[in-house]
């Protein structure tokens, strides 16, 4: 066999897999977008830009979407590093494996049921109620962007801690040792050769949690109870309760375009910030 | 102790121009100890290293040397003892403030940086500020010195192994610190290449009166450059001294080894009259020799012989020993013979070629003479 035959043989699987799975789909998504709703839901077929003229009506989804999910990942990110960098360089090797499943313990139950105990901490009884009792009254936190953003960050932190630790984990100590050596002040170490150096892991972490972020639906539908909503809620309300499959198939489809623009500008954004590094990849 | 451990430890600043007197101590470690765990990677280090002075730390892996390097640089913490610069106890001052510059075994280059960044990065932390021009001009002479003018704009990863240890050794020597410490810096260099950075080392030695402290493997590197050598094992520091001294008083059997070669018989120390001693080997042949420090009449012994101490010769010598020859080696300047002794077994034998004008080179299986002037044995203490 040749190698570039053995070549294909190894990615045929995942081929075969992303052909049914999101090539087929995304294609039928594509072609719903231009049909119209029928009477009883569902599609039917025709060539109409209706769908996509209508887009304006959910544009409070988009703008809900777009703000949040940036916001949502730079707060994760922000939280996330900070953990990461004490795990990676400050812990003893001895308790690091305990502390890393620590931080994904929380995925252990259902996204459903943390969000709820949020409902509780973030409702009337929770939060709110223990600032009452020290005279600040009449605080709402639930259903607000801020509780959408608190769920958010609880909820993505570990994607965003475990790429930035492996990215730090690997960072050659010596190399720190090196910068002091040259006189560098610890902060000037940091900026200079560890915040460099981690980039590829902060790249594929804020990748993940906003690329997932953009399709959230559940976080917004718990904790933002109808008044913060994403496009994700948007679908689901499309495609489930007024079955208008043609429109929710252009809500999609622009999302879908939005995430591609973004992600793309935001490559060029690292591998300009990489200044042609081959040692690392982004993701 | 100095009052540097104190508030002021922050304020405590260097001036990396002005040099001091050459018999002022750069660098000292006083009963200096470090433990990592159970192992004992530094065990009571005594050592002073004055202003200009080439030093070297010769010994076997894992002796310790690293970890000397290291507590100089503030990288460790001594488990006891001082370690002071300038005459200050610098024990725990953070790396970033000490007047001292490393070349690290592992080149510890930034990947993310280019050669040219690379170098300049600690001229770049100099405060009051450098110029670019004045840090463009002192990265790429250093770059010269180090045989890589042309290599500035290159990545760290697109340089061989030999050139980024000269990446690591001009990093360093381009701030030119009080005092440099050079972790086998050029133990990735093919032999020519060595020998060039070696007179590079020292020429930079010379002109910018940096005192170094360099680690190596190398003997023949340490007895070419160092003022002095400081030979270590097992995380002790076993004998201090110049080249010289070294090779021709080691204190103990493990020094004569490790500078340069020699020939060992073992045997019982006899009795001992001033500067000399007798000497019995296993073989029951006596000899007389020059007493080795510490050593004690009863005792266990060494005796050491340089190969190019002995005479080999077909004819008789006075107080010969017949021996068989059993190889030579042609080695340029000088031949070496193996020989052996029914008895007192085999030694290595230097001749120089000047011999040669005198008597042709002897074949393998010849019958031969071998002699020394009982100056040239070293009977010492077996460790
Ligand atoms: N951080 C550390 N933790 C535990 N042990 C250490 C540490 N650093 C060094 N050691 C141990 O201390 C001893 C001395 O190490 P060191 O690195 O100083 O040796 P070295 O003389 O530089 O050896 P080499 O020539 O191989 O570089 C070794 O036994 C080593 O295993
Ligand atoms: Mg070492």
């Amino acid at each position: 066999m040749t190698q570039r035959a053995r070549n294909w043989l190894l990615i045929a699987p995942s081929g075969a897999l992303l052909l049914v799975m999101l090539v087929l789909p995304l294609s039928f998504v594509f072609v719903f977008s231009f049909g119209e709703r029928g009477p009883s839901g569902g599609y039917v077929p025709a060539f109409t830009l209706e769908q996509y003229a209508n887009l304006p009506a959910r544009w409070t989804a988009f703008k809900n979407t777009l703000i949040l999910a940036p916001l949502g990942t730079l707060a994760a990110l922000l939280i996330a590093y900070p953990l990461a960098y004490q795990l990676a360089v400050r812990t003893d090797p001895k308790w690091k494996t305990l502390l890393l499943v620590l931080v994904i313990v929380p995925f252990w139950t259902s996204i459903l049921i943390r969000s709820y105990a949020w409902i509780y901490i973030l409702g009337g009884q929770g939060l709110p109620a223990l600032l009452g009792s020290i005279g600040i009254e009449n605080v709402r936190l639930i259903y607000t962007p801020f509780a959408v953003t608190i769920g958010i960050i609880y909820g993505y932190l570990p994607l965003m801690v475990f790429p930035i630790y492996v990215a730090l984990d690997r960072l050659d100590m010596r190399l720190l040792e090196a910068s002091g050596d040259l006189g560098a002040r610890p902060m000037t170490t940091f900026l200079r050769v560890t915040l460099p150096l981690s980039v590829p892991g902060v790249a594929t972490g804020c990748m993940l949690v906003f690329i997932l972020l953009m399709g959230e639906f559940l976080i917004p539908a718990l904790l933002g109870g109808g008044k913060v909503f994403f496009v994700g809620n948007a679908l689901v309300d499309l495609f489930l309760q007024s079955r208008n499959w043609a429109y929710g198939s252009a809500v999609a489809f622009t999302l879908i375009v939005i995430m591609l623009i973004t992600v793309t500008i935001y490559m060029r954004l690292i591998a300009r910030l990489q200044t042609g590094r081959e040692d690392v990849a982004v993701m | 102790m100095g009052g540097c451990l104190t508030s002021d430890a922050a304020d405590m600043k260097y001036d990396r121009g002005v040099l001091n007197d050459m018999s002022a101590a750069v660098a000292e470690l006083r009963h200096v100890s470090k433990r990592f765990g159970d192992v004992e990677a530094a065990r009571d280090l005594n050592l002073s290293v004055a202003s200009g002075e080439f030093l070297s730390f010769l010994g076997p892996s894992g002796c310790g040397k690293t970890t000397a390097l290291r507590m100089l640089a503030g990288f460790e913490t001594p488990s006891e003892g001082e370690v002071l610069i300038d005459g200050q106890v610098v024990n725990t001052l953070e790396p970033f403030r000490r007047p001292v510059n490393m070349v690290f075994q592992s080149y510890a280059l930034f990947p993310h940086l280019s050669v040219f960044d690379n170098v300049a990065y600690g001229l770049r932390q100099r405060r009051p500020r450098l110029s670019r021009a004045e840090i463009a001009e002192k990265v790429s002479r250093t770059l010269e010195v180090v045989r890589l003018g042309d290599f500035g704009a290159r990545r760290i990863w697109e340089m061989s192994g030999g050139q980024q240890q000269r990446v690591a050794l001009a990093r360093a020597i381009v701030n030119e610190p009080k005092l440099l410490l050079l972790d086998e810096p050029l133990a990735a260099l093919d032999r020519k290449l060595r020998k060039a950075m070696q007179i590079e080392l020292q020429d930079l030695q010379r002109q910018l009166g940096i005192t170094f402290i360099l680690v190596t493997h190398d003997q023949e590197e340490a007895l070419s450059l160092s003022d002095r050598i400081c030979v270590m094992r097992n995380g002790r520091i076993v004998q201090i001294g110049t080249p010289r001294e070294l090779y021709d008083a080691p204190a103990s059997r493990y020094v004569a080894d490790f500078v340069g070669s020699s020939n060992f018989l073992e045997g019982r120390i006899g009795r001992i009259t001033g500067a000399r001693a007798d000497f019995t080997g296993v073989s029951r042949h006596s000899f007389s020799g020059q007493a080795g420090p510490g050593i004690e009449e009863g005792a266990t012994g060494t005796l050491s012989l340089r190969p190019e101490q002995i005479n080999i010769s077909r004819s008789q010598l006075d107080g010969g020993h017949p021996v068989t020859v059993q190889n030579r080696i042609f080695l340029g300047e000088h031949t070496e013979y193996v020989v052996r002794h029914d008895e007192i077994g085999t030694f290595i034998v230097l001749a120089s070629r000047r011999a040669e004008d005198r008597e042709p080179p002897l074949d393998a299986g010849t019958q031969a003479y071998i002699a020394w002037n009982p100056d040239a044995a070293l009977i010492l203490r077996a460790d």
